[in-house]
């Protein structure tokens, strides 16, 4: 069996569990966003009264951290009652983060566990060699009322990715060359495995890049076997026992996908689908008018201390907005201490409030018609990150960080080999 | 759940993601009405003012990927569509679907053999479709059972209900 199976065998009480197969499974841990009050709603519409396990389910504010507006005001209004009311042990508010990078620092995600979230990003905690996917806000509410959820047991497919990449290359742009060649509808219903000598190598953080956009290719959920790195990370903060588990030798996938990344270039997802990807280098001038540097796929402390790398002493181009928004407080904090967020602010960046910012055009930073924005978020779909007749160029927080210095979409990599 | 639909066809594009079915500065309307006026205006705002009840909305392929957002599935059956035919569904989006008692069949295909305005005649259990002008019979893939039993409930609000009444029973 593959591990996603071991792991879907042992919630639903059993020793196997077949491709194909409707299993209904215990959550390890049911976590709910700001966008989907709807989750309250139907937990009362379907008669729910107590959620199953007050240490098993939180709520995390921040797709509209803090309100900006007196309609999401109410919608957090009434999340807060909801927790309190249930007595919910883990809270996270608006002085938190996105809720993919938020959880793993609080410890609620390790290897092994089953994560489901109202939000389609939960692929991101493949990275930790748990299964996370997303739900909506019915399904979450059934969650809530009973402890477990149906799944169908995927089939799983193999992306090796081998080789190391030039300085410059980062983890956005491996996924981005991965995205372009499978679409955006080439693991729909299914689970992709990363493996191969890249992955092995990878921290946590280009891990959770990866993990987190395999739902751009329509994934039910991703993995990546655990390494030494993730197991210290997980180590310091699981707030429960663990078990790492692992594939079967011998295991079948129901495809693999290679891909060599050596000699790989700075990629670029052209508006306004995600797998419109190309060599950044083969795409025509684009001017931008605002650089994006956050979310739960690039607002890492790695994806900052990048983007203060390039800039570190430049001030951006003249009429161009650099936008930076770290993706959780511990990430801010931590920025701050290293002085990559002053050197960004010298350089002309925008800082904003951990979270989610404009990358679905909640708030913080949406874009007008007729303007461009190169972001290291993950959906470049028409109208995102405001208007419809604006358009987003996806990339690295290397790449973005470089466009806002020139104006114009850039390749970070001056000269080829730093 | 009425497995047979006859109604006229509005035909969408491969790829409909979440953001058009309802774009997130919608997200905060809590009211189904409100959030039904704006269905698909990421890809037209007309598309809603003109649907008519019982018209049906059909889709090229990965209908409804994209973001979590029941929303769009909240939008679609508020607008007046109660079924939607796709070449293939995305995965969250087939979930809440169900669970609010909206079909989502998959036909292969379907997208480029329909045109606006046309009339089809769509058979769930039967696993079929007629287009009445051409008189073209398609075959329609089948839902699963734990679908088929949401569905026959009215959604999966009415089967928890259920469920739960059973559990105080015991008690």
């Amino acid at each position: 069996m593959h591990a996603i199976e071991k792991i879907l065998a042992k919630n639903s009480g059993r020793d196997k569990v077949e491709t194909g197969e409707i299993v209904m499974a215990k959550v390890d841990f049911a976590e709910i966003n700001d966008l989907y009050l709807q989750t309250v709603y139907s937990f009362y519409e379907m008669d729910g009264e107590k959620v199953w396990d007050k240490d098993r389910a939180a709520f995390v504010f921040d797709h509209y951290a803090p309100a900006p507006t007196i309609a999401s005001a109410q919608i957090h209004k009434e999340m807060r009652e909801f927790a309190r009311e249930q007595d919910l042990t883990y809270h996270f508010d608006v002085n938190a983060g996105v809720c993919h990078q938020v959880m793993p620092e609080a410890g609620l995600v390790y290897p092994g566990m089953i994560l489901v979230a109202t939000d389609s990003h939960t692929t991101t905690h493949g990275a930790f060699g748990a299964l996370g996917t997303g739900v909506g806000a019915t399904d979450m509410a059934t969650i809530l009322m009973t402890g477990e959820l149906w799944f169908r047991v995927p089939e799983v497919i193999e992306v090796r990715i081998d080789g190391m990449p030039k300085y410059g290359v980062m983890p956005k742009d491996v996924v981005l060359l991965v995205l372009g060649k499978l679409k955006a509808d080439g693991a729909v219903y299914k689970a992709i495995d990363f493996t191969g000598t890249y992955v092995e190598q990878l921290g946590v953080a280009g891990r959770m890049v990866i993990c987190n956009m395999a739902v751009e290719m329509g994934a039910k959920t991703a993995y990546m076997q655990p390494n030494d790195e993730v197991l210290q990370y997980v180590s310091k903060r699981a707030v429960r026992p663990y078990e790492v588990v692992f594939t079967d030798e011998g295991y079948q996938y129901s495809e693999t996908y290679h891909f060599e990344v050596k000699d790989l270039e700075p990629q670029v997802a052209a508006p306004s689908s995600v797998d419109n990807v190309f060599n950044l280098d083969d795409v025509e001038k684009v001017k931008i008018d605002q650089a994006f540097v956050g979310t739960c796929t690039g607002g890492r402390l790695e994806d900052i201390e990048a983007a203060a790398d390039i800039l570190r002493g430049k001030k951006i181009a003249k009429w161009v907005r650099l936008l930076v928004i770290p993706a959780s407080t511990e990430v801010m904090q931590e920025s701050i201490k290293k002085g990559y967020l002053q050197e960004l602010m010298d350089a002309g960046a925008t800082i904003s409030t951990p979270g989610c910012g404009p990358c679905l055009s909640a708030h913080e930073g949406v874009i007008a018609s007729g303007e461009v924005c190169v972001s290291t978020s993950n959906r470049n779909f028409p109208g995102r990150m405001g208007s419809s007749e604006s358009k987003i160029y996806l990339a690295s927080p290397a790449t973005v960080a470089a466009s806002a210095l020139t104006g114009y979409l850039t390749n970070p990599i001056v000269g080829g080999d730093q | 759940m009425e497995t047979k639909k006859t109604g006229k066809v509005i035909v969408l594009g491969n790829n409909i993601d979440t953001d058009q079915i309802y774009p997130g500065r919608f997200l905060e309307i809590t009211n189904p009405q409100e959030i039904g006026k704006r269905c698909l205006s990421g890809v037209n705002p007309e598309i809603a003012e003109k649907f008519q009840k019982g018209d049906i909305v059909v889709a090229g392929s990965n209908f409804g990927c994209g973001s979590s957002r029941e929303h769009a599935a909240i939008a679609i059956i508020n607008m007046g569509a109660s079924v939607v035919l796709a070449d293939s569904f995305a995965r969250i989006f087939f979930r809440n679907s169900i669970n609010l008692g909206l079909p989502l069949i998959t036909c292969k295909g379907i997208s480029s053999k329909v045109k606006d305005g046309q009339l089809i005649e769509l058979d769930i259990e039967a696993g079929e479709l007629t287009i009445k002008e051409t008189g073209e019979v398609l075959k329609t893939e089948k839902l699963g059972d734990y679908a088929m039993s949401i569905l026959e409930a009215g959604g999966i609000k009415p089967l928890m209900r259920e469920k739960m009444r059973k559990l105080k029973e015991v008690k």
